[in-house]
């Protein structure tokens, strides 16, 4: 009797030790994180790394201009109110040579394999070295086309198409009276939305944003061929309305089947695909981004990464955190639970190697092949003094980038000529440079 | 004596007046109408009015991935909130400038109102690092006091324009009997302006209710409002429509039911001593 009281009183004991183990380290952190489909899949999931850890989290999703807004705030000023960023190639180069994120080079889970990550996302999310994030997902930007009207068109998408045939065979599936676009493409006016789409179609057509002296190159031909090349293809085989067209109206656009071509991130593939959403979801072929032969496509490359803010205080458990949500058994957790088609793509070697994966996702090597093709280090044909692809990776940018959107995308909508906008372009791109410095 | 109206004019001008209310009330209808759609059904061409298969799973889904009660308790304190500090400020405030005018009061009634045209965005960094320095960022006596200083403006001028209607002989002839200034403000002047309060109050707080850059940028988990519950479900890449409207409806119902029962206040008070 008194053993097995002495029995159950160690094993109390043992209980409570254990109880007030857990509570002593288990912690709260606070991510911030974008809505879309892959992270809102990363917040249901997460349970699974409070469970193993004991710790819980905070979640902050947002939209991404928003996101954008809070985060930059909060680590600009120290606020310390995150411990896990989510933040896209864009801010990684500048915050990370700002010492502002924290590094990941060491101190991440013992399976979190950073060789086995894409070098070109690597590069991107890389500092002197130093890796600043580590990336969720990855994305390019390609073709994406409906093979029965490009059959019915008489025609045959190559891999790897040229300007020169996507705006022929734009024109030949264009049919206004069945209220058919051949071609499908970014006019709203911002950085991320149409000067994504024509920074990175400029740089296969040979042009650059800066030369090597930081002097703004609109008044360069190979701007004007770019921009005279894209408002002359939309006006033929276009959509009404281009101007006011982001991702979200190309996509409607797509799934009703309006569009013969469309021409943006490759994270659009599983939209496109998916019966549920898209009405075109069988007959979805796909292409790299186009070119004109001078060595450059004119796809993009980006990364929604995690980070980990210097001024946060609980940096090895956010560590784990982001081991565990970019590492490969998250990739193996959401196969189990979703499908191997919602793994978050374009980060790692060893998805694009899994069989399992390529049979689920018919993009996949698409995907893969358009990120290999993407150099953030050497974007353009000629020389830069900057890096990114679609992006210039200084802090001054996105100012000057969606001010000179809102020339182009007036451009489109008829309101100016290419040479205005350019012109208009030229001028408040060097008057923004002269104001900071360069 | 009533001026007669022809029964075709008020015809006419009753279809014009419902024609008018209905082209601003379409947007919310069709929220609410895509709020029950699935995200196919939000996006398809031609749209779909009525007749879909109507569901509930936005309005789950929307309750399963964000603390809604915790937004809308939020939303509830800090608009409140900010309006009554900002009314016991402006009671005060706009009583002087109505009854003891001086030399520059009109001045300082168009500089604080010219508060009112500066960047928010000029004074984001001071505001995080005070709210920092206060240990207040991420709290909702930080937004109440914060929403309280944006409105002051706009809560003293509605308040100045209606004690301005009210006869100074009023208050005089209380100060007669012996009343002090704080019993004038409170059971003389309060009582007679109490429409025109209310109708500041109600104003303010939908002011206050729909303030998005504040409640967003100074706010994480604990004091984020609905303004932040819904930038949560606006995405540039991927179609959540159907979810968003969710949202949207469920953010702005509580404002529009106080609008609804306070309507009469509020007309009352918007129009007070507009005819003499």
């Amino acid at each position: 009797m008194i053993l097995k009281s002495a029995l159950w009183g160690s094993a109390a004991g043992v209980c409570l030790a254990a109880g007030l183990a857990t509570i002593a380290t288990a912690e709260e952190i606070t991510i911030a994180t974008v809505n879309n489909g892959d992270m809102v899949r990363m917040q249901a999931l997460s349970p699974a790394w409070e469970e193993q850890t004991g710790n819980t989290i905070n979640w902050v999703v947002l939209e991404e201009n928003v996101l954008r807004q809070n985060v930059t705030t909060d680590i600009s000023t120290g606020g310390g109110q995150y411990d896990v960023m989510t933040i896209g190639t864009y801010e990684a180069p500048i915050w990370g040579a700002n010492d502002w994120l924290v590094s990941l080079n060491d101190g991440m889970a013992d399976d979190w394999n950073a060789d086995d990550l894409l070098p070109a996302i690597r590069g991107g999310l890389t500092v002197d070295g130093t890796l600043v994030a580590a990336p969720f997902y990855g994305e390019s930007s390609m073709v994406m086309y409906r093979r029965d009207l490009m059959e019915a068109a008489g025609l045959e998408m190559p891999e790897a198409p040229t300007w020169q045939f996507i705006r022929e065979a734009a024109a030949a599936m264009t049919d206004r009276d069945a209220d058919i676009n051949g071609i499908c493409a970014r006019g709203k006016a911002g950085w991320g939305e149409n000067m994504a789409f024509l920074t990175a179609m400029s740089n296969s057509f040979g042009a650059r944003w800066f030369d090597m002296d930081w002097t703004a190159q609109f008044d360069s031909p190979e701007w004007a061929e770019t921009l005279t090349f894209y408002l002359e293809m939309m006006a033929e085989s276009g959509p009404a309305g281009a101007a006011n067209n982001g991702f979200n109206e190309n996509l409607t656009l797509f799934q009703q089947g309006k569009c013969g071509m469309w021409i943006d991130a490759t994270v659009a593939a599983s939209f496109v695909t998916n019966p549920e959403d898209s009405t075109v979801a069988d007959q979805v072929g796909f292409a790299l981004a186009p070119d004109t032969g001078l060595g450059k496509r004119g796809n993009w490359l980006w990364a929604w990464s995690l980070a980990i803010p210097a001024s946060s205080d609980k940096q090895e458990i956010a560590k784990d955190f982001i081991s565990w949500a970019t590492g490969p058994g998250y990739t193996t957790l959401v196969a189990e639970n979703e499908g191997w088609a919602n793994v978050p793509p374009g980060t790692r070697q060893s998805l694009y190697d899994n069989a399992e994966y390529l049979a689920a996702a018919p993009f996949a090597q698409m995907t893969l092949d358009s990120i290999n093709s993407a150099d953030p280090t050497a974007p353009s044909v000629q020389e830069v003094p900057y890096t990114g692809v679609q992006f210039v990776a200084i802090p001054e940018f996105a100012g000057i980038a969606t001010q000179v959107g809102q020339q182009f995308s007036d451009a489109l909508a008829g309101n100016m000529t290419a040479e205005e906008a350019l012109a208009a372009a030229q001028t408040l791109t060097t008057e923004e440079m002269e104001a900071a410095g360069y | 004596m009533a001026r007669a109206i022809s029964t075709p004019k008020k015809i006419m001008w009753t279809a014009l007046a419902w024609g008018v209310g209905l082209l601003i009330f379409f947007p919310i209808l069709w929220t609410f109408l895509t709020s029950f759609k699935t995200e196919a059904t939000a996006i398809s061409d031609p749209p779909v009015w009525f007749l879909f298969d109507w569901t509930t799973e936005n309005y789950s889904d929307v309750l399963a991935r964000s603390n809604y009660p915790l937004a809308l308790m939020n939303s509830i304190i800090i608009a409140v909130g900010s309006t009554l500090l900002g009314i016991v400020i402006a009671v005060p405030a706009a009583w002087a400038m109505a009854f003891v005018p001086g030399k520059r009061t009109k001045d300082v009634l168009m500089w604080m109102l010219s508060t009112k045209m500066l960047p928010a965005v000029g004074v984001l960094y001071p505001l995080v690092l005070i709210a920092k320095y206060l240990n207040v960022y991420d709290s909702r006596i930080m937004l109440i006091v914060v929403l309280m200083l944006i409105n002051l403006p706009i809560i003293v001028w509605m308040l100045y324009t209606y004690f301005r209607e009210i006869p100074g002989e009023i208050l005089e002839a209380a100060r007669m009997d012996g009343a002090s200034l704080g019993k004038e403000i409170i059971y003389v002047l309060t009582p007679m302006a109490l429409p025109g309060i209310a109708s500041t109050i109600l104003l303010n707080i939908i002011l206050a209710w729909n303030e998005a850059f504040w409640t967003i940028l100074l706010t994480t988990v604990d004091a984020a409002p609905l303004t932040k519950f819904i930038a949560s479900f606006s995405a540039p890449e991927g179609l959540f429509y159907a979810k968003l409207s969710a949202a949207s409806i469920m953010a702005i119902a509580p404002i529009i039911v106080m609008g609804w029962f306070s309507q009469k206040q509020l007309v009352r008070g918007l129009t007070f001593g507009a005819v003499k």
